[in-house]
Parts: structure tokens; sequence; C-alpha cells
């Protein structure tokens, strides 16, 4: 993406944008990603081992060493981003994960038309992120509790969610309450999918409807936010969790810092919209690393026993 | 100084013409008498009206929907509803002056109404923030929707909001979990809720008040995921583009009923509901009178199955899997 640092300077000057979809952080997290790539290209040559620089504390760290660890900054506990796949690796048991609707791709429903197309992007990103939308779900064994896990990747239009992630998402949470079993949605989004228009800001009220059916049976939720986590995403599923779990540093919020700069002409204040933020303001359960989150999945899951009361 | 937007200035000249004319009917030309020509010219006024408000652009209905003389919620609890009474706060927080809410009648039917209020003047926008709720707002709404929920009272909300307010108190307070906990708890709402979007419906702002069994939107109104300059601004580069996303983000009346996105459109007078203010009122009564008298035929339990059915269904995806 050669235009990320074009586009960040060109929305500075945004208007009001009360909306769904955030408009920074794309480019933000993309720019994440990068060093990684390039650090990759320049030692191409050296046979054994890579090293990846955390853009926390600066230190070098062997980049199999960084996978191990979750990619979790060994020195200073730094989250890098990760992929899906790689986290549902990390939490189930082997083995045990049967996908959802692994085929299900978007369409361009309203033909939409901007600088560039929504299908030559979909096209674009099914190639570089390896992946066919932004979410991937299942139904898997975490220790000994099976649950529905649906977890978001970024790498993907930014893990924004048009109607593949809305439809998704709902038949896990569904399949939740059909089998009466825990749902785990580990998100990550800029907002909702500008693409697909009111189709996407749906998406929200159809996930939280089928939350509501799922915690009716008393079924236990927890949403997992992870950086970044915004707009749609935020005002929807992922804050309705009879537990909200954050991984530090991760920056969550409704409104982009800059549109709430631009709107509000006033200083943020220090951490704003961090994980530690939203847990000093009282809006999260907890903050958990990555490298611990399966087993404190487990330990949260013990307490929330389905139908731990007689059900209606 | 009258306000008018740049497509109606045809109209605009005409009208001074005809108001020239009859000012100083020495000054007329023509070789008819100078009612002759008036009548004439009232009649090229009406054409052309008839001409521009049948095809306006996604962009100049959005104009529309901010028209600054645009009826309010407010004003249609005066003339849609009866004995408006308010109920204010979120028992929590505060009282978001950006909603209001309470008691009313419509028609004969006791019913909650509750909707997001924009200001007519800088000290009025002040007070209700331009119609940005904060999250107060979202749980003084959902407070007040349960309360109807309980006494088995119909629920209408109306909505004209730009969005969620995005401030830095807003986050704090938790904004998205205001809107998400009306998302879901609206869905189990057992009582009727007819949704009406009468100007602007902006994104999860608009949402947050929007679960509903039937959702109307006002002829002039729009309803989208995020503003035309929002996306102008990220997709285009340039908010200066914000009539091509207007456009492209399909978010008219016409095209939300066009995709099934919203259940029916409310005509308003030509020119807008502000022309004719209480002609506006009028439809939108007989729309919410006739959807009500229709969902409330449903049973409770039917009218949560329909609902989350109604919602269920919006998205399209594609599944090579499934067709094979």
């Amino acid at each position: 993406m050669a235009t990320t640092l074009l586009k960040k300077k060109t929305v500075v000057n945004d208007p009001v944008e009360p909306a769904v979809t955030p408009p920074d952080l794309t480019t933000e997290t993309t720019f994440l990603t990068k060093p990684k790539l390039v650090a990759k290209s320049k030692k191409r040559d050296i046979p054994e081992g890579l090293w990846d620089k955390c853009p926390k504390c600066k230190s070098l760290i062997y980049d199999k060493e960084l996978d191990a660890n979750l990619k979790v900054c060994i020195k200073c506990n730094h989250h890098f981003p990760i992929g899906a796949r790689e986290r549902i690796h990390s939490l189930v048991e082997t083995c045990s994960f049967e996908e959802m609707d692994a085929q299900m791709e978007s369409i361009d429903i309203l033909k939409f038309t901007g600088v560039a197309s929504y299908e030559a992007k979909l096209a674009a990103n099914k190639k570089t992120s390896l992946l066919k939308d932004a979410v991937i779900t299942g139904i898997g064994r975490i220790g000994h509790h099976r649950v529905a896990l649906g977890v978001m990747d970024f790498s993907f239009l930014g893990g924004s969610m048009g109607s593949v992630v809305g439809e998704k998402l709902t038949r896990l949470i569904e399949a939740g309450t059909d089998r009466g079993i825990p749902v785990l949605i580990i998100s990550t989004s800029g907002g909702a999918r500008m693409y697909e228009g009111m189709f996407s800001l749906m998406q929200m009220a159809k996930t939280c409807g089928a939350l509501a059916y799922h915690s009716r049976r008393r079924l236990p939720y927890i949403s997992i936010l992870t950086h970044p986590t915004y707009a749609g995403v935020i005002a929807s599923f992922a804050t309705v969790g009879d537990l909200i779990l954050a991984e530090p540093g991760a920056m969550i919020g409704f409104a982009g810092p800059r549109v709430i700069k631009d709107t509000t002409q006033a200083e943020l204040p220090p951490g704003f919209q961090t994980a530690e933020f939203l847990q000093e303001h009282g809006l999260i359960d907890a903050i958990v690393s990555r490298n611990e989150m399966k087993d404190r999945l487990m330990y949260y899951l013990d307490f929330m026993k389905v139908g731990g009361l007689a059900t209606e | 100084m009258k306000y008018y937007l740049d497509f109606e200035k045809p109209i605009v000249e005409l009208q001074r013409k005809l108001e020239d004319l009859r000012a100083h009917p020495e000054t007329h030309s023509l070789g008819i008498s100078v009612d002759e020509e008036c009548r004439l010219v009232e009649a090229k006024i009406e054409t052309l009206r008839r001409q521009i408000y049948s095809d306006l652009t996604s962009w100049q209905r959005i104009q529309l929907a901010r028209h600054p003389k645009r009826p309010y919620v407010l004003d249609y609890l005066k003339s849609v509803f009866t004995e408006f009474t308010e109920l204010h706060g979120d028992r929590l927080y505060s009282d978001d002056r950006a909603v209001v809410a309470g008691f009313a009648h419509l028609g004969t039917q006791r019913v909650l109404v509750l909707g997001t209020q924009k200001g007519r003047d800088t000290k009025e926008n002040i007070l209700r923030n331009f119609g940005s709720a904060h999250p107060e707002g979202y749980r003084k709404a959902l407070r007040l929707m349960k309360l109807a929920n309980k006494f088995g009272l119909p629920i209408i909300t109306l909505i004209d909001t730009a969005g969620a307010y995005p401030g830095i108190g807003a986050e704090e307070r938790h904004i998205g979990e205001a809107i998400a906990v009306n998302l879901r708890e609206m869905m189990l709402l057992e009582v009727p809720v007819i949704a009406t979007v009468i100007g602007e419906g902006g994104s999860g702002g608009a949402l947050g008040l929007g679960v509903a069994d039937r959702v109307l939107i006002l002829e002039n109104a729009y309803y989208s995921v995020i503003s035309p300059e929002g996306c102008a601004s990220i997709l285009w580069k340039d908010s200066s583009a914000k009539a091509k996303a207007a456009a492209a983000l399909r978010i008219t009346a016409r095209d939300l009923l066009e995709l099934g996105l919203v259940d029916e459109i409310v005509s308003e007078p030509l020119g807008g509901a502000h022309n004719d203010p209480a002609a506006a009122s009028l439809s939108i009564q007989k729309s919410l009178l006739r959807h009500l008298s229709e969902v409330q035929a449903w049973a409770p339990a039917d009218r949560l199955q329909k609902r989350y059915a109604k919602f269920r269904a919006f998205g399209k995806v594609n599944e090579p899997a499934a067709a094979a």
C-alpha cells in the first residue's frame, strides 16, 4: 500500500465525522505491519533467522522467538499485529476447530464506484491477506470448553464489517445459541464497510440481535478487543459481552482520535482510547496479554457455566 | 433573507421577477396585461418547481434533509402528536437534550415518542449539541423504551441526527456500548416499535434508535453508514467529492426502498417538508397510524420473531459452496 502516507495527510482536514467508519485507522495499522516486511526483504540473504524491531522498546527480536511468543515483544510486552488464523491456533485445541462458512465472499451489492471499485479492492485484499474476508468463524474447543469462536483480521480491508462479516458472525452466534455453547469474538476493525453502504450498518443490528437471543438463553459471550477496534464494531457486538477483555495497549473507541480532535478542538487526554484508559474508566472487565489469553478464557468460562441457573 | 439552495436559484429568480412585476406594474413589457403576465410567470414557476424537485440528485436531497428550515422532532411532536409531555434523564449521569422523549397521543392512542433534536439557532444548537447525542441520550431512550415495554405502550422514534457525538466525554462514558446495548435491547421489546427517519439518518447514532418493526423514511431524508463528506475524504481523499460519495453510497429514501432497507417512503410536499410543515405532518401521521395498526395486530411473540427476521435478512453474500 504505497498510498498509505498520502492518505494519512489528506485525512487531517476531515469534517466532523461521527460516522461508524473511522477514517484513519486503516492507514495506521497497515503502517504497523510495514517495518516487518521491509526488514524481511532487506535481510533475505541471511539464511537463518530474521529480526524484528519492536516499535515500542526498539529492541531487536528474533523472528521465531517473536512468533513463539504469539507476536508479543519479549522485552516490553508490546503486542504486534497477528492474523486471525494464528490467533485461532493459539487458542483452540489441536484439530478441534471446524470452520464455518469458509467460502463465503463479499459481493458488490451497490456497484460502488469510488476512486477504485469495490470489486477491485476485494480482489487486491484477497491477494495480500490470503483471506476471503475479514473474519474467520467456527466451532472449536478451548480446554474442555466447546465454544463458537469468531476472529477478525485487520489485514482484510481494515477488518471492516460488511455483509460477510455480519452474516458469518450472526450464523456463529446462532450456532452458539442452538448448541447452547459460549460465544467468543475477537475483534479488530476500522468499523462498518463503506462500500456496502447501509447493508454494513445493518450488520450492527443483526449481530446484536443474534446476541440478544444468545444471552436470553443464559449463555456466556466474551468479547475480546484487540488493536485497533473502532466505530461500527465498537457500537455493536464488541461491547455487549458478558465480559469484555482487551489486549494491552490496544486502541479502542467509537470515533477516531483525529475526528474527535477536529470536532471538539480539545486536547486529548494522555493515553486516550487505549485499553488501559478504557479499564480506568470502567468500560472493560480486564486487560489480558495475548500469551495469557487462552488460560484466562478457560478460567473465566469455568465461572460462566452454561445454564448456571435453570433456564427459562 | 430567504434561505435557498443552489439548485433552487432558477425558482427564486422567477419569484423575484414576479415580485418586481407586482411592485412595479409599469415595467411590464409584453403585449398583455400585467395580471396575465403575472399568471404566466406563476405557471412557469410551478412547472419549474415540479421539474426541479421531481428530479433531485442524491446530494440535493441531502441538502434538503439538512435544510435549516426543515421541521425538527419538536415541531412534529406538536403537529403529528398531541399532549406531548417530556420525560427527562438517564438516571445515571444527565439529561441529554439532544434526545427528547416523553408520553404523547398519536390519534387516539397513547404512545412513547422519542427522537433526536437539532437546534434552530446557535443558542439552541449548543443546548441540543446540534442533534448529536451523547451516551446518556441513548441510555435515556432505552430507559424510557423499557418503561413503555413494561406498560404496553407502542414506541415511535423520530430520527434526525448527523451522528452520535464524537467527543472525549462520549468516549469516556462509552458511546459505543450505549448504542450497542440499544441495538440488542430494542430487538427484544415486545411492544410495537416504529422508527421514522425525518431528516438525517447519521450512521450508528441513528441506528441506535432505529431497530424497529417498521422503518419509514421521509422523501427527502437520508440514512447512511457514513456521511457523504466522510466517505469522500476517505475514498476520494477530497471532501468536496461529497456529491459523488452521496450517489455511490445510495442513501436517499428512494435508493433505500429499492434496496429493501426501509419499509416505506413518507411523501413530502413539493420542495421539502419545510415548504408546508402541516402537509408533511399529516403525511407522517397517516403513515404512522397505518403501520402501527398493522404491527399492533401481531402477537408480541410474533412481533419479536418478525423484527429479528427483518434485520436478520439484511446483507448479501456470495457462497460458492452452497450454490454447488
